[in-house]
């Protein structure tokens, strides 16, 4: 039997909307600020973004180079795993299927660890960051991302909690196998899927 | 399950729950629990909050709530719940924005930020080991204060933003760099805690006193824009 609340009913339950995975609220026009670091100036100027590791062409793109790719645009729902969810935002930059495509993965290559310039990281299956699922963003709702939500670039892969995409990131490395990342190795579940609620470590 | 075992209220707008669990808890100061609400018809609704009380090998623990405008979670503790009932909880969670007792920590809470941050100044005082710990907590007037009957003390440095006791010594205004202990151990870990404005604004700071940004650890909280 399943245990409940004495007096909770919820709100706005008969409205829920089909778009928030389980556990989450929809924050409306917010977009709450959470990171674990102090926030990074970078200059678009020296800004590079690195994919190293298990792939035939190791590759540094500089702001201007990555900007000359096709530009992809992602827009849809993002879901942080404090439980806020975000709806129907736009994200414009580069598919990492483009970036990847240029790099060219050796088969042994399983998963990546996305890298931030703050030190921050993220694991990844490689699965979960090709065939559409993951960008490298510069662009939000047609202005240019906010220092505080990752700018001047993030990697965003929206349908994983948030702390999946990792803000002011540098790079990834392709690896043969999974290295749990920053918040992964502090307690958060290592996949991180908003519509199982893989939240934490055992979930 | 937890069974609420106290209420008390820290301010009008802040309220710290006083949980027993089913085990004694092995949070490390600075860490949060989730706290789930179920409604009949399954619904749920969770939020993270810090706890306040040190560790201290007993099965209880405090989580201090600051309640929120619409906020669906906060509202319903601070209007329905009571002691003798019982709440699911899930924790303790994080690794990264704690403290484990044993190193310099210089702390900087606005607000509710203060409540990882007296979970760490408890401990330090529990375990005889205030010499470590720095406390600057930034709190809009006295009535904002959390904790106020027990924060105040030779480690402690309150800044008041808005309005001050009668003779405060510091003119009321926000957060500035000379209201930061000197000396700052150069190998102290900083804690940040409070909105993004907040912590923003305090981690320049810290990097003006040239604490290098990698010692620094933040929580954020709060929704912007």
């Amino acid at each position: 039997m399943k245990r409940f609340t004495r007096g909770f009913r919820g709100r706005g339950q008969a409205t829920r909307d089909s778009r928030l995975p389980p556990g989450q609220y929809d924050v409306g026009s917010a977009w709450p600020v959470l990171t674990a670091e102090a926030t990074p100036k970078l200059s678009t100027e020296t800004w590079t973004f690195k994919i190293r590791g298990l792939v035939e062409q190791p590759t540094t793109w500089s702001w201007d180079e990555i900007h000359a790719f096709a530009q992809s645009t992602f827009e849809g729902d993002i879901h942080c795993v404090t439980t806020w969810s975000k709806l129907g935002v736009k994200f414009s930059g580069v598919s990492v299927d483009t970036l990847l495509a240029a790099a060219r993965p050796l088969p042994t290559a399983t998963h990546v660890l996305a890298l931030g310039y703050t030190g921050y990281t993220t694991n990844l299956p490689l699965q979960d960051v090709t065939g559409g699922k993951a960008w490298v963003v510069w662009d939000y709702e047609g202005s240019p991302l906010p220092v505080e939500h990752g700018g001047p670039a993030r990697m965003i892969v929206p349908h994983l909690y948030f702390w999946k995409s990792a803000k002011w990131v540098s790079g990834m490395e392709l690896q043969d196998h999974n290295e749990p990342g920053f918040w992964e190795r502090n307690g958060y579940h290592d996949h991180g899927d908003p519509w199982l609620e893989q939240r934490y470590q055992g979930d | 399950m937890a069974t609420v075992v106290d209420v008390r209220a820290e301010t009008s707008h802040a309220k710290t729950f006083r949980l027993a669990l089913p085990h004694p808890s092995i949070h490390l100061a600075g860490q949060h629990y989730i706290v789930r609400l179920t409604a009949p018809d399954g619904y749920t609704a969770s939020r993270s909050y810090s706890v306040a009380s040190p560790p201290d090998g007993s099965a209880e623990i405090e989580l201090t709530v600051e309640l929120l405008p619409d906020g669906e979670v906060s509202s319903f503790l601070h209007e329905v719940v009571m002691p003798g009932d019982t709440l699911e909880v899930r924790g303790p969670i994080g690794g990264w924005f704690v403290w484990r007792g044993d190193t310099p920590a210089l702390l900087v809470g606005g607000g509710s930020g203060v409540v990882p941050l007296m979970a760490m100044l408890r401990l330090a005082r529990r375990t005889g080991r205030s010499d470590l710990v720095r406390l600057v907590v930034s709190a809009r007037s006295p009535g904002d204060l959390y904790y106020a009957g027990e924060l105040p003390g030779p480690e402690t440095t309150i800044v008041y933003t808005r309005a001050a006791p009668p003779s405060w010594p510091r003119p009321v205004g926000r957060l500035n760099g000379g209201d930061l202990p000197a000396p700052i151990t150069p190998d102290a870990t900083a804690y940040v805690c409070g909105t993004p404005g907040f912590a923003d604004a305090a981690t320049g700071l810290l990097t003006d006193a040239t604490i290098a940004t990698n010692r620094i650890r933040v929580e954020r909280f709060g929704p912007t824009r």
